[in-house]
């Protein structure tokens, strides 16, 4: 008994460092993901936030075609490293949809008119408030809804050309 | 040129260290041996190691007093010098750039884990010289694998081709008085335990546990622990006026770090106790030391590879990660193992009567190891959940109803263990002696539930116990010729007592504490508690190297005179930070606190307002604590040097 | 940019640049006007976290997230709704991540048994130190 109690530190210490080196070797994402995906887009009903592009409810989604939500702001900087990929995935088809975070008119306008405009409506999020019930955590970030409104799939951060790929492929499957 | 000679006297210094150990094993070997040759021998080699531990120390103290005078230069043909300082800084945060980053910072480790070495080999007098050169040895071999991670993994001298004209500047949130020397005085916590560490490795090698040992090692532990508590007041502070929202403590990972070894750390000062007096306890102590040193590596460790976010963290850098790592494995296995090897020839020491001092004291070491238990598990715990592919968080809500249970009945322990006499004491004798202290908690209870009713339970009883413990710790000095009781008898009442006081913060901290929140004009006002804050102007204002805004807040309280108070926003631009400089107003009853948040388009600033009576107890608290074991140590270190004159001269 | 607050060293220490230019929303930064709603909407935000930050609740955080989350921790409050169902909400959204309390389940368990399985473990050492009671 007594010889068992005096191996045990060393024992539970081996438990530690092999928890502690797994996290070292195979660091865990960072990334917070959305609990969201594999269910129905939440109810959403934002205005529009420019003058030409009506706002995001809920019930356009899900009307038979995939479509792509992006998360996006004029004053993120990552949001105008994207803007070309996403000018690049509407040319190929893709209907794009997108939540302004915390921004004005003014703003948007600019940066549409600045970085191009792939989106076919943009809802205003002034408090955050759709992007929460998305489970989103930051800007940019892009979601692939499917045919029936569920949320399908979730890309963190900007979109970059080598993503381009796994989106399409997403969408091709959301169908 | 000084940078040259900074990293030639770090490999000195290591050389130094080789040295060190391999005279440590022959000082160790000759001391086994007998007759008069192997002892003339053994003290030149005594000798020896002694010198050569002190060198090492020195030199080390030499390289990093030479990483500093380029910080002061500013030489920006130092990497480390040009990522971190900038030559616009003030003097004081130039020195400290020296440790705010990563290089320095363990080259500062290091230096201290040489400089404690080197303390024992100067001051330690009584221990059995094979015992001593086994220490001296194990110190050295810890030092030798710091030496190679700052040499090989963490050089803190390397040039930069070509220089540049400016740094980067240091984190603004490091530019204060306060956070720059906290890292210096927890580094000396941290790594003051590596020679209770030494110390069980020396006796576990050599067989050598019992009173004298326990004796010799616990100024050293005492010393650490000192540190160790001023380093998290202070933190604890630091926090408090620096994140600009009230709170002192978050059940963050890098704060658990820190929490960890001194839990440890003060089991161990208890079970030393025991084993100086009562010849008990001997294995359980040497795991002990073996386990706060441990801590202290794992608290580094954890926050220098960024494997566990934290808001404190510092750059995430895998590489260092697993050579800290490999360290970690070598030496806390390597003495664990040894732990497993020798200990079942440790024999177990005296046993003990349930109602003694003894008894007492195990209780409080039970407790401590729990609540140290459950911070390390659950610091690692989503670690461990995410090797298993879940996400999750633990925080405040897990470890204060996981802890504050634990935490009572140790309060209760605290109170009544000092009340004890050693070996047997009378249930009915402790129960008549208890009378005061369970008076006044019991109408402390009695006052504050009335005033709060049910809801705040658990404050309501840390008030209740604080008052309990406030009481029975003075009680040691009852019948005492207060003028002849023993400093370190001074010394224990004084940092039970300090446990009460921060107990007490901590409970009218969560009980009782006003939030204000608001936007307000210029010329407008708002209440907090007892407070009407007039907010007078807000104007721009800079610092030596940073630009913000000021706000003048006009205060008074009922009838009282009007006093201002300036809360600041800061805008640093090298690198570009904003920071919140709150302002407190310290009162006898407590602290407002005041915090300048942004301003609309509207002309509104917001303010955020808190009045929290008493919260000052709970450093002041800590700041009695610390004081009772520097009362404790200068008390120990007199009585050790009289017996040992006593000694001399018999 | 928000995202690039991960990789800052000290969370507090926001970049300059890093939020929008809108002011924070109305209930970010202000209290509800029911001392007994705000008590509990307070100790709700305790134990969430705040999803760009490094480990803070978004009771102490100056990220505007953290901001709008607590401005829809106290709306939802001020609707009438229970901190549970809000923070079953949350966590619909962003897993157990968000919760500071985690909730006790089979990944759990251990955790929250950790405590009692210490003490017992604890208090059969500590017997080892005391001699049987002697008759």
């Amino acid at each position: 008994m007594r010889r068992l109690l005096i191996w045990t530190p060393l024992a539970l210490f081996a438990i530690v460092f092999a928890v502690v080196a797994s996290g070292l070797l195979k660091p865990g994402d960072r990334l917070v993901h959305s609990a969201m995906v594999g269910k129905p887009l939440p109810q959403l009903n934002l205005p529009p936030i420019t003058s030409d592009k009506p706002g995001i409810a809920t019930a356009d989604f899900g009307r038979g075609k995939p479509r792509l939500l992006n998360i996006f702001a004029s004053w993120c900087i990552p949001c105008i490293a994207e803007a070309p990929q996403l000018m690049k995935l509407r040319k190929a088809g893709v209907e794009i949809d997108a939540v302004a975070i915390r921004d004005t008119h003014d703003g948007v306008q600019a940066f549409l008119q600045q970085y191009g405009d792939p989106y076919a409506r943009i809802g205003d999020d002034k408090a955050s408030t759709a992007q929460l019930a998305l489970g989103s955590s930051g800007v940019p970030e892009t979601f692939v809804i499917d045919a029936h409104g569920r949320i399908t799939y979730q890309h963190i951060g900007d979109v970059r050309e080598e993503h381009i790929p796994e989106l399409l492929a997403q969408l091709e499957k959301a169908k | 040129m000084i940078a040259e000679l900074g990293l030639a006297a770090l490999w000195l210094a290591a050389a130094f260290a080789v040295v060190q150990v391999l005279l440590a094993w022959g000082a160790a070997k000759a001391s086994r041996v007998t007759g008069e040759r192997a002892a003339i021998a053994g003290v030149e080699l005594m000798r020896a190691l002694r010198l050569t531990t002190l060198v090492q120390g020195l030199l080390a103290l030499l390289s990093f007093l030479l990483l500093i005078v380029l910080f002061i230069r500013s030489d920006m043909s130092v990497v480390l010098v040009a990522e971190n300082s900038h030559s616009m800084k003030p003097l004081m945060y130039k020195v400290a750039g020296a440790w705010g980053n990563h290089e320095g910072s363990m080259l500062l480790w290091v230096t201290i884990l040489a400089m404690s070495g080197a303390g024992v080999a100067l001051f330690e007098r009584r221990l059995a010289s094979g015992t001593l050169a086994a220490t001296l040895g194990a110190q050295a071999a810890i030092g030798l694998g710091f030496y190679a991670f700052l040499a090989f993994a963490s050089n803190p001298f390397v040039r930069l081709n070509p220089a540049v004209t400016e740094g980067q500047g240091l984190n603004p949130l490091l530019q204060d008085p306060g956070l720059a020397f906290h890292p210096p005085t927890l580094y000396l916590g941290y790594v003051g335990l590596s020679v209770a560490f030494s110390f069980a490795v020396g006796a576990l090698v050599m067989r050598d546990v019992g009173p004298a040992f326990a004796k010799a090692m616990r100024p050293w532990v005492l010393a650490a622990w000192i540190f160790l508590t001023i380093g998290i007041t202070a933190g604890s502070y630091w926090a408090y006026y620096e994140l600009g929202w009230g709170g002192w403590w978050f059940w963050d990972p890098v704060e658990n770090a820190s929490l960890m070894p001194w839990l440890a750390a003060t089991a161990l000062l208890h079970s030393v106790t025991v084993l100086a007096t009562r010849d008990g306890l001997r294995a359980w102590t040497l795991m002990l030391a073996v386990v706060a040193f441990s801590m202290s590596m794992i608290g580094t460790f954890l926050v220098r590879s960024g494997i566990l976010v934290s808001v404190h963290a510092f750059a995430v850098d895998p590489t260092r990660g697993t050579f800290i790592l490999g360290l970690l494995g070598l030496y806390i296995g390597g003495a664990l193992a040894l732990f497993g090897a020798r200990a079942g020839t440790v024999t177990q020491g005296s046993t003990f009567q349930l109602v003694s001092r003894e008894g007492a004291l195990v209780l409080n070491n039970l407790l401590l190891s729990v609540i140290l238990g459950v911070v390390f598990i659950g610091t690692l715990y989503p670690l461990a959940a995410q090797a298993a592919g879940v996400q999750l968080s633990i925080g405040a809500p897990f470890f204060n109803k996981a802890i504050a249970p634990v935490a009572l009945v140790l309060v209760i322990a605290t109170a009544v263990g000092p009340l004890l006499r050693w070996r047997r004491d009378d249930l009915n004798v402790l129960l008549g002696k208890l009378l005061w202290p369970a008076s006044a908690a019991g109408v402390t209870f009695a006052v504050m539930f009335v005033m709060t009713g049910a809801t705040h339970l658990l404050t309501v009883l840390g008030l209740t116990f604080a008052a309990g413990l406030a009481v029975a710790s003075v009680l040691p000095l009852g019948r005492r010729k207060l003028l002849r009781t023993p400093l370190h008898i001074w010394g224990m009442v004084a940092a039970h007592l300090g446990m009460a006081v921060s107990l007490a913060g901590m409970a009218a901290d969560s009980a009782f504490t006003l939030e204000r929140l608001a936007a307000i004009k210029v010329g407008d006002d708002v209440t907090v508690g007892p407070y009407r804050v007039i907010l007078a102007d807000v104007r721009p204002t800079i610092g030596p190297n940073w630009s913000g805004l000021e706000a003048r807040l006009s205060v008074r309280r009922g009838d009282g005179r009007p006093f201002d108070l300036f809360p600041q926003q800061r805008f640093f631009s090298t690198p570009p930070t904003n920071t919140n400089e709150a302002a407190i107003r310290t009162m006898v009853d407590g602290q407002l606190y005041t915090v300048l948040g942004q301003g609309d388009d509207q002309g509104r600033w917001q303010l955020r307002l808190w009045w929290k009576p008493f919260v000052t107890l709970i450093w002041l608290g800590g700041g009695l604590i610390a004081l009772g074991g520097l009362l404790a140590l200068i008390g120990r270190v007199r009585r050790e040097r009289r017996q040992a004159d006593a000694e001399t001269y018999a | 940019m928000r995202r690039l607050a991960t990789l800052l060293v000290l969370v507090a220490a926001v970049p300059a640049s890093a939020d929008s230019k809108l002011p924070p929303s109305a209930l970010a930064y202000t209290q509800l006007r029911d001392p007994v709603q705000e008590a509990r909407a307070k100790a709700l935000m305790e134990t969430l976290r705040c999803v760009v930050c490094q480990g803070q609740s978004i009771a102490d955080s100056d990220a505007e997230m953290a901001g709008d989350m607590r401005a829809l921790v106290r709306q939802r409050i001020k609707a009438g709704e229970q901190p549970a169902q809000i923070r079953r909400w949350m966590v619909q959204r962003y897993g157990d991540y968000v919760s500071y309390d985690p909730p006790l389940s089979w990944s759990t368990a251990p955790l929250w048994l950790a405590p009692l399985v210490l003490l017992g473990f604890g208090a059969l050492l500590a017997r080892r130190a005391f001699a049987k009671p002697r008759r």
